[in-house]
């Protein structure tokens, strides 16, 4: 799947897109798998109530199944208007 | 219901006569335009809006959709920018118009509060001192909360 990354999560990460095999059935799973792979994404889900995130472009939770799902956003709390 | 997500400056003047001038049986037009200030530090030289291209337009024209569903409402304008913007510059504006103004005005806080808080964009000020993310205030949320 696609996992994408906004604002200062992105530039922790250091790119605005990759993409992600995964065995991950939820959203946390994925998220603990990321962190598990370098200090980049232990930096950028070190606090996740400092996050958010958006599957198949629906803003949703952590515990969200990710069965069939193609996009995986995860952003800072938003900042419209 | 006119949804739009623009780089380009809009002319506030040009889109509330237009969306006024569609509307003869409503009695109340309600408009609201943010424009940006200063960084709270100040000495902001410019702003950058990021957003996310897929999800904005579908997450404000949701937005749009449930304040046509919750209040009597002839139409709605939301239109939000992204990109670099300066002091002064009009980052987004709404309008709704209804048959009676409590409808118009309460629509269009509604609007207001959740692109706020739901739509997907990102501040981000430069100053002389660096630049540095606005952080989403814990009012914005708890706004919500009111609807």
């Amino acid at each position: 799947m696609d996992v994408l990354y906004f604002a200062w999560v992105r530039e922790r990460i250091g790119v605005p897109k990759e993409a992600v095999e995964t065995n991950a059935k939820t959203v946390s799973e994925l998220v603990e798998e990321l962190r598990g792979r370098e200090e980049r994404y232990e930096a950028a889900f070190a606090d996740l109530s400092a996050l958010r995130v958006a599957v198949d472009q629906e803003l949703t939770d952590f515990d969200a199944s990710l069965e069939g799902v193609r996009e995986v956003a995860f952003f800072p709390p938003m900042t419209g208007g | 219901m006119r949804v739009v997500v623009q780089e380009e400056p809009f002319d506030f003047g040009r889109e509330a006569q237009e969306f006024a001038s569609g509307h003869s049986n409503m009695g109340a037009i309600v408009t609201f335009t943010g424009v940006v200030r200063d960084a709270d530090k100040g000495g902001m030289d410019r702003m950058v809006i990021e957003h996310y291209p897929g999800m904005t337009q579908k997450a404000l024209e949701k937005i749009a959709e449930e304040a046509v569903s919750r209040w009597d409402l002839g139409d709605v304008l939301v239109i939000h920018r992204h990109g670099e913007l300066r002091q002064g510059d009009m980052i987004m504006m709404v309008a709704t118009a209804s048959r009676h103004r409590v409808n118009a005005f309460e629509a269009a806080e509604y609007l207001m509060d959740y692109l706020k808080s739901r739509a997907p964009f990102w501040k981000k000020e430069y100053t002389a001192g660096g630049a540095e993310w606005v952080a989403a205030k814990n009012e914005d949320e708890d706004a919500l909360s009111r609807w």
